[in-house]
Formats: C-alpha cells, structure tokens, sequence
C-alpha cells in the first residue's frame, strides 16, 4: 500500500485500498512526522519538519518507511547533511513497527554518497575520508551545546520578564523547574530547554552526576545571580547565529524551490 | 562618494566585489550551474524586490553594468576585487584576478586588486604567490580555508603550510588575509563551526591583518571571542548587511555585537556585488539607526563617526589608500572626463 504526503501533510497519491488499511497508513504515516519532528538541523535547532526539508513520508511496505528530504542548497555541508540524514533514520527506526527505513536526500552535490552511506548505516568519515580524524559526533556535542546555551537563554529572558529575580532563578533546582507554574510560551520553553537539559547525556553530566540546579553553565557550574547579566550576553550569540542561519536558510529554499512555503519562523525564536 | 543629510561627504571603500562569469557558455559541469544558482538564491532571498535581477543578468552582467553599478549610479569610490577561481566548474574560472586586472587597467585608481593561494599547493604554489604579487602588486589575498581539494576537506590557517604562505606574504607586502569564514557557498564542511585556527595565526603573525568575511557568521559566537583578543582581526560585512532590509532587528542586534566586541575600528563594509549592489546597502545603512533596548544591551552606539569609518575609512588604513589625496585623484579624472 502506498500513502504519499507531501511536505505540508496533504495527500499526495491516493490509496487503493481505503478504509481501515488507509487510516492505518494514515495513522503511520503521522507517527512518522511526529518522530522526524524531533530531528533538527544541528546548526539551526529547528525541527526539519518545520523548516521544510521532508517533502515526502511513504510507508512502502507494513513494516517499512521511505522519507525523502532536500536541502536549501546543493552546497550544503556534507557533514551536516549526513548528520541529518542518520538522524532521521535513527528516529524512523525507533518506532516499534518499522524495520526498515530507507531516507533519500535529493539534489546534493554529494546525493549518491550520502544516500549510499546512510543505507549501509556507515559512519560519515567510512563514507568521506578525509584523515583528520573528525567524526559526527564532535559536531553533534558541540551544536548540542550551543542549542542547549540558546534554549537556556530564552527561558532565562522569559522568566526575568515574568519577574522572577535572579537570586531564585540562580538557585531553582530541576525539579522546581519542572513543577514551576507558566504561561503557554513559558511552558514550550521550559520543555524545549530541559530537552537539552538532559540531553545528551554527557553533556550536563559533571563530576559524580548530573546537578541538582536547573540552570547551569556548558560545563556544569550553576550560575551566580550576580554575573546572570554578563552570562545572558554571552550566551546571547548563539541565539543570534541560529536566528541568521534559519533566516537565510528559508530564504534559500523558497528560492531554490518556488512555490513551496516552508513554515513560517517558530514563535519561540520571536520575530525581528 | 556619498553625501550625507548633513552635508558632508563619505569616502566609501566597498571591501568586497566580483566580476564573474556564470554564463552558460563558461559554465562546464552541473556544479557551475548549482554554484551561480545558490549565489541567485541569495540575491533573491536578501534583496529588496526593486533591486532584483532576472537570472540571466546575474549570471554575467558585465564589466560595464559593474562599473555603473559601483561608481555612477552606486556611492563606492573604490572597491577591492576578491577572486573566486572554481576553475573545475568554469571553463575560464568564476571570477579570476586576471579577469579583475583588466579592469583594474582601465580604472587603475578605482580598483584594488586582491589575489589567491592555497596552502595546499606546496612550494609551486609560494611560487606562483611571488609572480602573482610581482606583476599586481598584491596587498592582500582572499582564502577558503573549507574548500574540498582531492582528499582534503579543507585547511586550517595554523597548519604549517599556511605559515609557509604567511611568510612569504610578509616579505612580499601581503597584508591583507581576506578569510572566508561564512555561510556554506563551497564544497565545505570543516570550517563549518571552526574559526579558531584565526586565533593562532593573527597572534604569530601580528603585521598581517585577518578580516573575517561574513564575521564568521553563523559562527559569530567563537568569531567576536577571537576578535576581542586579537587587535589584528577584522570583520568584514558582505551577507551580514543585506539583512538590514529583511530583518532590521536582527541586523541590529548583530551589528551592535561587533561594535561591542570588535569596536568601530575593525569592521568593514563589503556589498559582495554582484549579489548585491552598493547603493541601496550603503543607503539603509546610513539612515539606520540602533532601536533603544539594542544600544541599552550592549552600550554601543552607531554613531556618524561609526559608520565613516566602517564605509570607507577602516579599509583605507589597511589598504594604505590616503582618502584626501585619492579623493583629489578621483575628481580630477571626473572632471577631464566631463
């Protein structure tokens, strides 16, 4: 059975079958979505979804998925494309009923190699040597860092704004976090903070553990109230590179691919 | 020359121009095509729809259309040619310094000329530099650490091999190193969030001046942390500015970071043509203003001074170029041209 969507979820090929068999596709289908949803562009910590990249989800087999993905340029890095590229079949892969998944990069300059690659579930540096050493998993760290410094800084910026001063910010343990009464965008905040909170594992994890305060440096060490000013400016440059990134990144799309709307910039980055 | 609201004059130095040629009869394979078309993209993307080209125009728009766009109709008093070889995609190169010499010859007071090299080239490579600096008299050259070469995916400016070219440009004159840190253009990946290899060549070679193209966007973050060490680190603004029609906001907020961290003595003004042109960026930007809660972030203002500098008078000191006399030059030839 065959259930093609496009990228803004409508159907694109119909099913032969309807019925339970279709809504089952269906259902699949958006599990998918959901799934890939999750998948961000390393450097843009935005969700692939959202930025247009899938163009289309097809559940070729019951227990198989094909996902078709493009790229803003033909240029774009390969490390970061075949970062995305596994990524996106780890996560198909992690649904309970798929055992195949089978992810197409389309229009790339290094298409045949990726699309190869991923099938093989080779590592990037088997598939691009290059000697240096560098693998995805160093990039992974490292922009998991930046996005978890971004995602801090805008929760941090929305509670001051709601008027809880530094001093209990500084000291707020997770857990209070957790519990802590929000408006709506104060709670999408929260969880796309904690999101990198406690992922990847690693990357918080200090000393003997992980730390009981909510808010933290990129090492581990718990913020100050009296220098959370100089840290927020700090920090405040991811923000502004991912935000440059996104920009030109939909720009870049929309002209590659006239007549395609990727999804407008997300409410949580705020509009400029 | 642009005249400002108040009356007086700015001496205007875009640091970043092309001449290329992406017709179709110079493109050779797909990547010719794909690269012109990435390029259009973001022409298309940050432009205002009142400056947008048809492809076509784009692809090559002449000695003459450049000319005018930069010095008649534009406000640029001189620019500085960055050449792009991607000569496997060209069947004469994209945008060459033999290309940007000929132009040079007959605007030879209007044009800077900038050259190329590759570390990974070796000594054939040092040799060429040396001819290359003879016969321009070469004051600086335009790298891309990232580019794909054979095996290599890329260079870093502290490998030894670099140093090997950095001294030969100190001895023949070479001061300034163009670096593109910036968005993905090119087959690239290694550079994608390393700019810190800037941090060890501006220290060994304090006499050579870096600027950072694009200000190591989308890499601002590790790019202002160097910069704020190293007085010898520059940035340039081509892809940066454009967002000032886009998205005002953030083109705020961007440059009020430089101007914190870089200050106004480091931060130099390039439109990039022909992707864009300079007479609407040099116009949005002199009436631009920081919005209030910007400058009470960072407690930097934009001042006239800030913008005289960033426009023409920061290039001019690294180029050796003295405004008044070059100024004196350039209204002479006008008027024997009249």
């Amino acid at each position: 059975m065959n259930a093609r969507h496009d990228a803004e979820g409508h159907e694109a090929a119909g099913n032969e079958a309807m019925g339970n068999e279709a809504t089952g596709n269906e259902a699949r289908i958006a599990e998918v979505r959901a799934t890939l949803d999750r998948v961000t562009d390393p450097e843009l910590d935005e969700s692939v979804v959202d930025l247009g990249f899938i163009t289309a989800i097809t559940v070729t087999a019951p227990d198989e998925v094909d996902v078709a993905f493009r790229l803003p340029t033909y240029w774009c890095a390969a490390n970061f494309s075949y970062l995305m590229a596994s990524d996106m079949r780890e996560a198909v892969l992690g649904l309970s009923w798929v055992r195949r998944a089978v992810i197409h990069l389309d229009d790339h300059m290094y298409v045949e190699a990726i699309n190869e690659g991923i099938a093989q579930g080779k590592d990037f540096t088997e598939v691009f040597p290059a000697g240096d050493g560098q693998d995805l998993s160093a990039i992974r760290r490292n922009f998991a860092l930046k996005s978890f410094e971004r995602r801090q800084e805008m929760l941090l910026r929305h509670l001051l704004a709601a008027g809880h001063p530094p001093e209990t910010i500084a000291a707020i343990s997770l857990a209070a976090l957790e519990a802590l009464k929000l408006d709506a965008e104060g709670t999408v905040l929260r969880t796309r903070y904690l999101e990198r909170r406690h992922w990847p594992q690693d990357v918080m994890t200090v000393g003997e553990g992980v730390s009981p305060f909510a808010f933290v440096t990129r090492d581990g060490e718990r913020l100050m109230p009296e220098t959370l000013g100089i840290y927020l400016r700090h920090i405040r440059r991811i923000g502004l590179n991912a935000e440059f990134n996104g920009a030109l990144c939909r720009g870049l799309l929309a002209s590659r691919y006239p007549g395609t709307t990727p999804a407008a910039t997300p409410d949580f980055i705020g509009a400029c | 020359m642009y005249k400002a609201k108040d009356g007086s004059e700015l001496f205007i130095i875009d640091g970043h121009v092309h001449l290329w040629d992406a017709s179709p009869e110079n493109i050779r394979n797909i990547h010719g095509k794909q690269f012109i078309d990435c390029f259009y993209g973001y022409h298309a993307s940050l432009s205002p729809p009142e400056q947008l080209w048809t492809p076509e125009k784009f692809a090559k728009y002449g000695a003459e259309q450049m000319v005018k766009d930069l010095f008649i109709d534009g406000p640029d008093d001189m620019a500085i040619f960055q050449p792009t070889y991607l000569k496997d995609f060209y069947k004469t190169g994209f945008n060459t310094l033999e290309q940007n010499a000929i132009l040079k010859k007959r605007y030879p007071d209007r044009f800077i000329l900038n050259g190329a090299f590759d570390p990974r080239d070796g000594e054939g490579g040092l040799e060429a530099l040396e001819a290359q600096a003879e016969t321009y008299k070469l004051k600086g050259v335009k790298l891309y650490t990232a580019e794909w070469k054979g095996d290599s995916r890329g260079y870093k400016l502290s490998d030894p091999a670099a140093y090997k070219y950095f001294e030969k440009c100190e001895k023949l004159g070479i001061k300034n190193i163009h670096v593109h840190k910036g968005p993905t253009i090119i087959p690239l990946d290694r550079d994608a969030f390393d700019v810190a290899d800037i941090d060890h060549c501006a220290t060994d070679f304090p006499n050579l001046n870096f600027i950072v193209e694009h200000c190591g966007l989308p890499r601002l973050d590790d790019f202002c942390w160097i910069a704020v060490q190293e007085a010898n680190v520059y940035g340039g603004l081509a892809v940066v500015l454009p967002f000032i029609h886009s998205r005002p906001g953030y083109f705020a907020k961007v440059i009020s970071e430089l101007l914190f961290w870089l200050g106004e003595d480091r931060i130099l003004f390039g439109s990039d043509y022909g992707i864009w042109t300079p007479q609407w960026l040099v116009e949005r930007f002199m009436n631009f203003e920081l919005p209030e809660e910007v400058m009470k972030e960072t407690g930097k203002e934009l001042t006239m001074t800030a913008k005289r500098k960033i426009l023409g008078e920061n290039a001019a000191r690294l180029y050796d170029v003295d405004i008044a006399s070059q100024r004196a030059k350039l209204s002479r030839i006008e008027m024997a041209a009249a």
